[in-house]
C-alpha cells in the first residue's frame, strides 16, 4: 500500500516541486558577490602576498646577505649573490625571487633574522611579459618603501601571537 | 507581375516582423538565462557590459563572430558547414504557423499541427549530422544519445499532440486557441492536465535542456555534438537551441494556454476592464511565463541518467498519453462540459 501511495506522490512531482519551491526561494534571498575591483574580501594581516625587501628607519637596507631565507626556500625560489660593500658590510649584489616558482610559503620571512623579507597582503599583482615573474633587488626594495607603512601595521598586529 | 513582386514584398515584410522580435529574444533569453540562474545560485549574473549586463548578449554576439571557424581535418566539411543551418533554420521556420494574436499567422495552414511537427523534427538530424560529420567520439557519443532520447520523447510528443487535436477538433493553431476561449479554466491546461505536463517534458527533451541535456553532458562527454565547432558556426546551434526553446514555449502556450486569450476573460468586473489588452501582450507573457520555467528547471535539477530518461520516455509518458487518449475521447463522447461540449 505505501509502495502504491508512493507511486501516486511521485506521479504528481511532488519532490520535483518542493525542488523547485527551493529554488524560487533562492531567487529572492540576498545575494553574495562582491563585485570585485570596487569590493574585496577583507584581508588577514597573516596574508602571504607580494614580496617585498625592507628598510631601515634611516634608509638602510635590512638584509645582510645571511641567505637563510635562500636555504629555507622549498621551491628554490630565492637567488642570492653576496659581496662586501664600500664601507665592507656585508650585502646582497643579486637578490632575485621567481614567483612562479614560489609556493608564498612564508618561510623566507619567518627564517629572516633582521625582518628584511616580507610578504605583502598585495595580491593583485600580475605580468604582461615574459621575465616579470623574476623580481629582482630594486623592484623587491621598491615594493618595499611604497608600502613600509602597512607592513609595519601588519607586523604589530600579528606580533603579539609570535 | 506588379502584384506578384508586391505580394512577394509583404511577406519578406511579414518574416522581419517576426524573425526579428523571435532573435532579439533569443538573444535576451541567454542574458535572462545567465540571471536568473545567478540569482538562484545567489549571485548577480552578468552587470558589467552596459545597464544592469544588457549589453551582455550583443558583446557575445560580436565575440563569436570574430572568432576563427576551425574546421576539423578530418571531417566531412560540407556536412559540418550545413548541421549548424539545420540546425537554425527549422527552429525559425516553425514560427510560420504560431499565432501570435487573433488572425495574426503568417500562414493559417489548416494542418499547422503537422506542419510543426514536421519541421521541428529536423532538428534532430542537425545533431545527428553534426556527430558525424565531426569525426570525433565525444560529438559522435553526443549525436547517438540524442537520436535516441529525441526519437523516444517524439513519440510522447506526438501523442500528446493527438490528444490535443482530439479535443480542438482540429488541426489549425488559430482554431485550438479558440476552441479554448471563455477564461482561465477553459484553457485546455485542465482537462489535459497530464499531457500538458507530458508535452513541457518532452519539450525539454526535444530541445536538449536540463535535465535532459545528455547530448552535451559537459561533464561526461565535454559538450556532445558541437564539440568541435567555434565561431559563428556554434553560435548557430546556440540560437538554434534557444529559438527551439522560445517556440516550444509558444506551443505550449498555443496548445495548452489559450495563446492570445485574456485570462480574465469572463470574470464580470476585470475581463472588461482588462479587455482593451491586445492578444500579443497575452500571448507574450505567457511565452515569458514558460521560458521562466525552462530556466528554473534547468537551475534546479541534475542531469538525468541515461537509463533514467529512456524509462521516463517509454514507460511512463507514454502509457500516461494513451491512457488519456481514452479519457479525453470519453469526455468529448459524454460532452463534459465546458470544454467538450
Amino acid at each position: 500500500m505505501s509502495q502504491f501511495l508512493e507511486k501516486i506522490k511521485s506521479f504528481t512531482l511532488w519532490e520535483l516541486l518542493v525542488g523547485m519551491k527551493l529554488t524560487g526561494r533562492y531567487l529572492f534571498s540576498k545575494k553574495v558577490t562582491i563585485q570585485f575591483p570596487e569590493e574585496s574580501t577583507p584581508t588577514s594581516p597573516r596574508f602571504r602576498g607580494l614580496h617585498a625587501l625592507r628598510r631601515y628607519p634611516n634608509g638602510e637596507e635590512r638584509c645582510i646577505a645571511c641567505k637563510l631565507c635562500e636555504a629555507v626556500c622549498p621551491a628554490l625560489a630565492i637567488t642570492i649573490e653576496a659581496a662586501p660593500r664600500a664601507d665592507n658590510s656585508r650585502r646582497t649584489t643579486v637578490y632575485e625571487i621567481d614567483l612562479f616558482k614560489c609556493i608564498y610559503c612564508g618561510f623566507c620571512e619567518e627564517s629572516c633574522p633582521v625582518d628584511s623579507i616580507v610578504e605583502t597582503t598585495l595580491k593583485n599583482y600580475h605580468f604582461t611579459q615574459r621575465g616579470q615573474n623574476i623580481m629582482n633587488k630594486q623592484e623587491l626594495l621598491a615594493i618595499g618603501d611604497e608600502f613600509e607603512q602597512d607592513i609595519a601595521r601588519d607586523k604589530a598586529d600579528d606580533a603579539a601571537f609570535r | 507581375m506588379m502584384t506578384d513582386l508586391f505580394t512577394l514584398l509583404i511577406i519578406i515584410a511579414k518574416i522581419l516582423v517576426i524573425l526579428v522580435p523571435v532573435l532579439l529574444s533569443v538573444a535576451y533569453l541567454t542574458y535572462a538565462e545567465r540571471k536568473v540562474i545567478g540569482y538562484m545560485q545567489a549571485r548577480v549574473g552578468p552587470n558589467r557590459v552596459g545597464f544592469l549586463g544588457l549589453g551582455q548578449p550583443i558583446a557575445d554576439a560580436l565575440k563569436l563572430l570574430f572568432k576563427e571557424m576551425i574546421i576539423p581535418s578530418a571531417s566531412n566539411p560540407v556536412l559540418f558547414l550545413f548541421a549548424p543551418i539545420l540546425a537554425i533554420a527549422p527552429a525559425l521556420a516553425a514560427w510560420a504557423v504560431i499565432p501570435f494574436a487573433d488572425g495574426w499567422v503568417l500562414a493559417n495552414v489548416n494542418a499547422g499541427v503537422l506542419y510543426l511537427l514536421a519541421i521541428t523534427s529536423l532538428g534532430v538530424y542537425s545533431i545527428l549530422i553534426s556527430g558525424w560529420a565531426s569525426n570525433s567520439k565525444y560529438a559522435f557519443f553526443g549525436a547517438m544519445r540524442s537520436a535516441a532520447q529525441v526519437l523516444s520523447y517524439e513519440i510522447a510528443m506526438g501523442f500528446a499532440i493527438v490528444v490535443v487535436l482530439m479535443a480542438a477538433d482540429s488541426a489549425n493553431l488559430m482554431e485550438i486557441v479558440q476552441h479554448q476561449s471563455g477564461g482561465f479554466w477553459h484553457w485546455y491546461w485542465l482537462p489535459l492536465l497530464p499531457i500538458f505536463v507530458v508535452y513541457f517534458i518532452s519539450g525539454v527533451a526535444e530541445t536538449n535542456r536540463h535535465p535532459f541535456d545528455m547530448a552535451e553532458g559537459e561533464s561526461e562527454i565535454v559538450a556532445g555534438f558541437h564539440v568541435e565547432y567555434s565561431g559563428m558556426a556554434f553560435a548557430c546551434f546556440f540560437l538554434g537551441e534557444y529559438a527551439n526553446i522560445i517556440l516550444i514555449c509558444a506551443v505550449v502556450t498555443t496548445f495548452f494556454f489559450g495563446g492570445w486569450l485574456s485570462p480574465f476573460q469572463g470574470i464580470p468586473l476585470l475581463g472588461n476592464l482588462l479587455a482593451f489588452v491586445p492578444g500579443v501582450i497575452w500571448f507574450v507573457l505567457k511565452t515569458w511565463f514558460f521560458m521562466f520555467v525552462f530556466l528554473w528547471i534547468r537551475a534546479t535539477f541534475p542531469r538525468y541518467r541515461y537509463d533514467q530518461i529512456m524509462r521516463l520516455g517509454w514507460k511512463i509518458l507514454i502509457p500516461i498519453t494513451i491512457l488519456w487518449i481514452v479519457v479525453v475521447g470519453l469526455a468529448i463522447e459524454m460532452r463534459i462540459p465546458p470544454w467538450f461540449t
